[in-house]
């Protein structure tokens, strides 16, 4: 059990940096002008 | 990495695996050495402090993280691009580059996008349609973005265009998802009953208090539109039972203290939210600069504290930058190509041109082509594919970079006079916003809601 750092959150970076984006997720417009859609907010559209 | 504070917490991301940690004093000390510094180096900084057992431990448990890869670790290499023809996906379709409202921060020239007031006719828009199905390649879900302008000024359009590309895209075996972008002034029982039955995802537009969303938001003649606008929203959005929607927002220099239009619109009722900083518009009064950076990061700091008490008070609430996908969010290759403007995504004039987005309609050196002839040459799309997280100096240095991908091409080219500086006041806000929203990830997560 740690004692000092706790994982919050597993990244997927990496894991997901081998393969090629199938781009079936949604569009994420970064314009603040429509909703910027930070990429952050998107999901993955393979894990619906 | 980047180490940050949110409310009593101390949070590690780290950038390179998106991985998130929560840390004590010790372990956030050793993590900040971490970068320029070998383990005896960080032990002798560190040993007039601590004890050496719990030092030990502490080092223990930082660089079994890095030995898995989940701290401090390379960045992934930029992936190679490999399909050379864009394969468009999704279409912001300008169906009415005409508005009824006169905004004054109106990035489209108060809906003609410096043209003439115009509306899409309906062979247009079926080239349109036929021009996505066809450019989308292997793709199966496609977007079309019903936009103006004000789109329901063409409502009878976008009736019989969703009908047509569920038709069409049916015959393809592919799957178009609709939305649409209003001011919410046209919404009356037969666009709200027809809205509804298609299930149609709607952004809608408030700015928040009565006095706020007037002085930017008037009709025509100078009258404010806040009373019928916010009625016709409170009445569609409880006739979809509160689903599928974003009331969206613009904060300008004149409403810094966003986060009361944020309430305000809460306490009306809406509980999907969105408000964005006002673009464009250098030198006006309205307009936001690095001078309010700090006013703007404590308002953020404000409405994360508002959000995450009424989430843990059980209360439905979305403030969509705030929503973090974190377990499940997008590949490795969808954050390093972002937007996807010129590429997998395009703006269609109500004259059929076609734009990168909707951003750079108006400006004839962006015209990439037209929906009934196509893409005529792919330079201005590669331009855009190749601009890239990787290929841009600030954002490789960013800790925020796979969380925003470098941020808006039209917003970089407007401020630097090119796709590879992004603006750097939106990066501010970018990075205070994914701040919030893993601070509050972590909350929740400590408190078990």
């Amino acid at each position: 059990m740690s004692k000092h750092v706790k994982t919050l959150i597993q990244g997927n970076i990496k894991a997901t940096a081998m393969t090629t984006a199938c781009k079936e997720c949604q569009t994420s417009c970064q314009s603040a002008c429509k909703t910027s859609c930070t990429v952050g907010n998107q999901v993955c559209q393979n894990s619906k | 990495m980047h180490i940050f504070t949110f409310q009593d917490m101390t949070l590690v991301l780290d950038t390179s695996s998106g991985s998130l940690l929560e840390v004590d004093e010790l372990a956030g000390k050793i993590i900040s050495l971490l970068p320029q510094h070998t383990v005896e180096a960080i032990r002798e900084t560190l040993a007039s402090g601590y004890g050496q057992t719990e030092l030990d431990e502490a080092l223990a448990e930082v660089f079994k993280l890095v030995e898995e890869g989940n701290l401090n670790g390379g960045l992934p290499s930029e992936p190679v691009l490999e399909i050379e023809v864009p394969q468009v996906k999704a279409l912001c379709l300008h169906v009415a580059h005409d508005c009824n409202l006169r905004c004054k921060y109106c990035f489209a020239g108060t809906g003609d996008f410096g043209g003439g007031r115009t509306l899409m006719d309906e062979a247009t828009g079926k080239a349109a349609i036929d021009f996505l199905l066809r450019s989308s390649g292997t793709r199966k879900h496609l977007e079309v973005d019903f936009f103006g302008g004000e789109p329901l000024l063409n409502f009878d359009l976008v009736k019989s265009l969703t009908a047509y590309g569920e038709e069409q895209a049916s015959k393809f075996s592919k799957i178009i998802r609709f939305t649409l972008t209003t001011n919410g002034t046209l919404l009356g029982e037969d666009e709200t009953r027809y809205l509804n039955d298609k299930k149609m995802a709607l952004v809608l537009s408030l700015d928040g208090r009565p006095d706020v969303n007037d002085r930017m938001r008037p009709f025509d003649g100078n009258v404010g539109s806040y009373t019928p606008v916010k009625e016709a929203l409170l009445r569609f959005v409880q006739a979809r039972s509160g689903q599928n929607y974003y009331i969206r927002g613009t904060f300008t220099a004149h409403n810094l203290d966003f986060s009361e239009d944020v309430k305000h619109m809460y306490e009306l009722g809406f509980r999907e939210i969105s408000v964005e900083p006002v673009v464009g518009g250098a030198g006006e009064t309205y307009t936001l600069t690095t001078d309010h950076l700090d006013t703007l990061r404590a308002e953020y700091d404000k409405l994360a504290s508002f959000y995450l008490e009424r989430q843990q008070a059980g209360e439905p609430f979305n403030f969509f930058h705030f929503n973090m996908a974190t377990y499940d969010g997008p590949c490795f290759g969808k954050r390093v190509s972002g937007c996807g403007a010129g590429f997998d995504y395009v703006a269609v004039t109500p004259d059929g041109e076609i734009y990168p987005c909707h951003q750079f309609v108006g400006n004839p050196r962006f015209i990439m082509g037209d929906v009934f002839t196509g893409i005529r040459d792919n330079t201005l799309s590669h331009e855009f594919r190749q601009a890239n997280l990787y290929k841009k100096p600030e954002c490789m240095a960013c800790w925020a970079k796979f969380f925003c991908s470098g941020g808006c091409h039209a917003n970089a080219l407007h401020t630097s006079g090119t796709l590879l500086k992004p603006d750097q006041l939106s990066c501010e806000l970018q990075k205070k916003r994914v701040e919030c929203a893993l601070g509050i990830t972590a909350a929740k997560l400590r408190s078990g809601r």
